[in-house]
């Protein structure tokens, strides 16, 4: 299904053949790409329920064919979508039908890692995990950690401001970035950030970061380096309601920690999981807890007590102690391939990224039962407790007609939900093309006129990745119409709070 | 709408209209700080109060005019604190100015600045509209990140009338080391450390001594105190505070106080004059009358960007200019949140 209208088909064609034919002009041999077969590996990213073929697609080597391939799109007025390892959950990386894919995976060297002042500057095509497995000998490491982090790029980390299980403690890829040096689709290459902690002027590497392709092409991103915590041990607690979890995890940050990770799974999703890795899960409990501290050896272990002992008096029906790193990453096995689990037990799945104030935890996932046994659709809870990002996995078949359309709604209820109880639509995955109608949610007018003015003042032309990440407001107005059209509120059925 | 914030909007849309310029005032405790705006003051230390504040969620929302000394109090009730340990200059300080200026203290390079913990901001932008971005939640990436824009615009971009931040608690142990050491060696070992698995929270070095802030859980720093060495200090708390609210000696008379915001790693500057270095080697206090040229060039060479923080002549430029790029789009971001520039105009130099 195609989320964007299509150009009608000749003149299209023409189109094809004359901005492939400039851009041959600037780029080497084989960099351009234009038959049906070639385009077919980049009409999607991670959100494969929507495809569509892009104009052409390129693959420039430096810079400099970068920027040529900016001031084709310039002088075409052709949109252009860069994408890096396309493991993207809310299709920022989907093509246009009239625009340029700009594929950055030839940008894949790590520049320079300079041990004494923890940075690494990378080309944004580089592996996120190949940071850390670059600077490791240096006893240091790069914290952000999405799941995808074997696969997934540090520059499409930076255009998502991409999460992980560590970011209460550690932050997510906004509190992790030195600088960025990128080009402006008018042909300027800027330097955002400093070598400093901070630079002059506007905070504009905050601006970039999350701005998902829409604002400046990235060519350089140079990450802050941690040193690698000593010890990690992860606790794993069991519990008798998906509540009394809840109230454990308000219960551990109560007493002061900050654990490292922190980490909800329910039933169905343990289930998953357990059949897949065997990671030692107890499937008898409604919802299982896992809490990770890491440090000093002696941070470790006074943390660790006051863990089990919170855990124990918020009435945990079991726990155990990662005996090992062996044992450690085996409970967190679990919890990192949950996705790949619940494929396996479904014939699709959808994952939603709402975040939410911890404290409301225990009535949405609530609502989200209620909601999956009215649309009559399973649904996996994975959920980076300490900071507040749910994940619902909602399982469905797109070979039984109209199953999609209603795993839609129920996501776009989900989404609701989250905006209702004080959150967001989305945590870490972005919006994309997927979540672009629940802005209009989110968001009141003046406020996306205000997105829309940010935009024009990087990119005046609007050739960056346009219709993604913030809406039309003729866009809202339609969905606005059609929301309305259901019916005053949606599901009388279910209590509302 | 609250009234104050109707009323700030309905200002700042007449003032539009005219264009004519408006000052932006909390507590005057920032006055000296930054190029001196024209404009008639716009007052808003009247909007106070802690909107929320759940300490197991970690998050707070405040009205911008709410004073520092008033959420600290609140928070330290809690066990928690702004992480970014925020300076004061003055007890009437708001957490409006502090964000407006992204002013943080020693803490900051192991901690994160002010902008790092800003989570949702409500604005008054120069239209008069009333518009709110980020929220309260820890993880949010929903459209362009404007709060954290509005950390470090000096108010050029919005008027901010209410913030939501991310907390964290307090840590249980604190000791404060003294290490005798010339100013290289001093900028090796703060940045060997900071690369090692150490509870660092500040450091701080003038006239051959380095001072070294260790928090965190009290079997931790005792550990690290072992492993560093170099003397107690027994009245270290005293010291930060000071050193935060710039009431240490080196700060003390008429002098012009420069900023060098620089790599921490970079080697000493080499300038005549009096020295104090924070962050890790990332925040340079340098006192006396300069010329604006050579304060710049020095800053540059160790890859950073010099501030006329505190005395001199500010007519002249107060922050580091920009590449002429990057003040191509500060040029239409202001004109984006801004289009008749009645909000701080010049305040930050060209914005």
């Amino acid at each position: 299904m195609n989320a964007l209208a299509q150009p009608p088909a000749s003149s299209l064609e023409s189109r094809r053949a004359d901005v492939a034919g400039r851009l041959r002009e600037c780029l080497p041999a084989g960099a351009v790409l234009v038959s049906a077969e070639d385009l077919r590996p980049y009409e999607c990213d991670g959100l494969s329920a929507y495809r569509q073929t892009p104009l052409v697609a390129v693959l420039p080597a430096t810079e400099a064919e970068a920027a040529a391939v900016l001031r084709v799109a310039r002088e075409t007025g052709t949109p252009v979508v860069a994408r890096g390892s396309g493991t993207g959950l809310s299709g920022g990386a989907l093509p246009l039908a009239d625009g340029i894919l700009l594929a950055m995976g030839k940008f894949n060297r790590i520049l320079e890692v300079d041990p004494a002042s923890r940075t690494a500057r990378a080309q944004p095509g580089v592996r996120n995990a190949q940071i850390t497995e670059a600077v490791a000998p240096h006893g240091l490491y790069y914290a952000p950690d999405p799941s995808s982090q074997i696969a997934c790029s540090i520059g499409g980390n930076v255009a998502e401001n991409s999460g992980g299980v560590h970011c209460l403690k550690y932050g997510l890829t906004v509190h992790n970035l030195q600088k960025v040096r990128g080009l402006t689709i008018e042909g300027d290459a800027v330097e955002i950030g400093s070598d400093a902690l901070d630079a002059p002027g506007y905070d504009l590497l905050a601006t970039v970061t999350g701005s998902e392709g829409l604002l400046v092409l990235l060519t350089e991103v140079t990450v802050k380096l941690l040193p690698k915590p000593q010890v990690a041990q992860v606790v794993l607690a069991s519990f008798a309601s998906v509540e009394d979890a809840g109230e454990a995890v308000a219960a551990v940050i109560g007493a002061g920690i900050v654990p490292a990770g922190l980490e909800m799974m329910d039933k169905l999703a343990t289930a998953a999981v357990e059949d897949y890795v065997h990671a030692g899960y107890d499937l008898e409990a409604e919802a299982i807890l896992l809490c990770e501290s890491d440090g000093t050896a002696e941070e470790v272990a006074e943390e660790i007590g006051k863990i089990t002992e919170v855990m124990r008096s918020a009435g945990s029906t079991g726990f155990r102690v990662s005996g090992s790193e062996a044992e450690r990453l085996k409970f967190w096995s679990g919890r990192k391939t949950a996705f790949p689990a619940v494929g396996r037990i479904s014939p699709d799945y959808y994952c939603i990224d709402g975040s939410i104030p911890r404290g409301a935890v225990s009535k949405v996932l609530r609502r989200i039962g209620e909601l999956s046994t009215h649309y009559g659709l399973r649904c996996a809870n994975v959920f980076h407790a300490g900071d507040g990002n749910l994940h619902p996995l909602i399982l469905y078949d797109a070979n039984v007609p109209g199953e999609f359309e209603k795993t839609e709604e129920f996501a776009g209820d989900i989404l609701e939900l989250s905006i209702e109880v004080g959150g967001t639509i989305t945590g870490e995955h972005g919006v994309g093309i997927e979540k672009i109608n629940q802005m209009c949610a989110q968001f009141r007018t003046a406020e996306l006129e205000q997105f829309h003015a940010v935009k024009a003042a990087f990119d005046p032309p609007g050739l960056l990745n346009p219709g993604k990440a913030v809406p039309t407001l003729h866009r809202c107005a339609e969905y606005g119409r059609m929301r309305v059209s259901r019916g005053q509120l949606p599901h009388p059925d279910i209590p509302r709070f | 709408m609250s009234d104050f914030i109707a009323q700030t909007a309905e200002r700042v849309r007449e003032h539009a209209a005219r264009k004519s310029p408006l000052r932006i005032r909390g507590g005057g405790t920032k006055d000296f700080l930054g190029a001196s705006g024209a404009g008639e003051p716009l007052e808003v230390s009247s909007y106070t109060g802690i909107v929320a504040y759940e300490p197991r969620e970690l998050v707070l929302t405040v009205r911008a005019g709410t004073r520092l000394a008033d959420i600290e109090r609140a928070l330290a009730a809690e066990g928690q604190m702004l992480p970014f340990e925020p300076p004061r200059f003055g007890e009437a300080a708001t957490i409006g100015g502090t964000v407006a200026c992204n002013l943080s203290g020693p803490r900051r390079p192991f901690a994160g600045a002010a902008r790092d913990f800003v989570l949702g901001a409500r604005i008054v932008n120069g239209k008069g509209e009333d518009l709110s971005f980020g929220g309260r939640v820890i993880k949010n990436v929903a459209g362009y990140d404007v709060s954290r824009l509005m950390a470090g615009a000096f108010g050029t971009l919005g008027v901010l009338t209410e913030l939501s931040f991310k907390v964290l608690p307090r840590p249980p142990a604190e000791a404060t080391l003294a290490f005798e050491m010339d100013e290289a060696a001093m900028i090796e070992a703060v940045n060997r450390w900071a690369g090692q698995p150490l509870p660092l929270s500040a450091t701080a070095w003038e006239s051959g001594v380095l001072r070294v802030r260790l928090s965190g859980a009290a079997s931790a720093v005792a550990a690290a105190r072992a492993k560093l060495g170099g003397a107690d200090v027994p009245d270290g708390g005293t010291y930060w505070l000071s050193l935060r609210e710039q009431a240490l000696p080196f700060f003390e008379g008429d002098a012009p106080l420069w900023r060098l915001s620089v790599a921490q790693t970079a080697g000493p500057l080499g300038l005549t004059m009096p020295q104090l270095v924070e962050w890790g080697g990332g925040q340079r206090w340098l006192r006396g009358d300069a010329e604006l040229g050579p304060m710049r060039d020095a800053a540059q060479k160790a890859r950073g960007h010099a501030t006329r923080f505190r005395g001199g002549d500010r007519a002249g430029g107060v922050f580091h200019p920009l590449a002429p790029a990057i003040a191509k789009i500060h040029r239409r971001l202001k004109e984006a949140f801004d289009p008749a520039g009645v909000l701080n105009p010049g305040r930050m130099d060209n914005f």
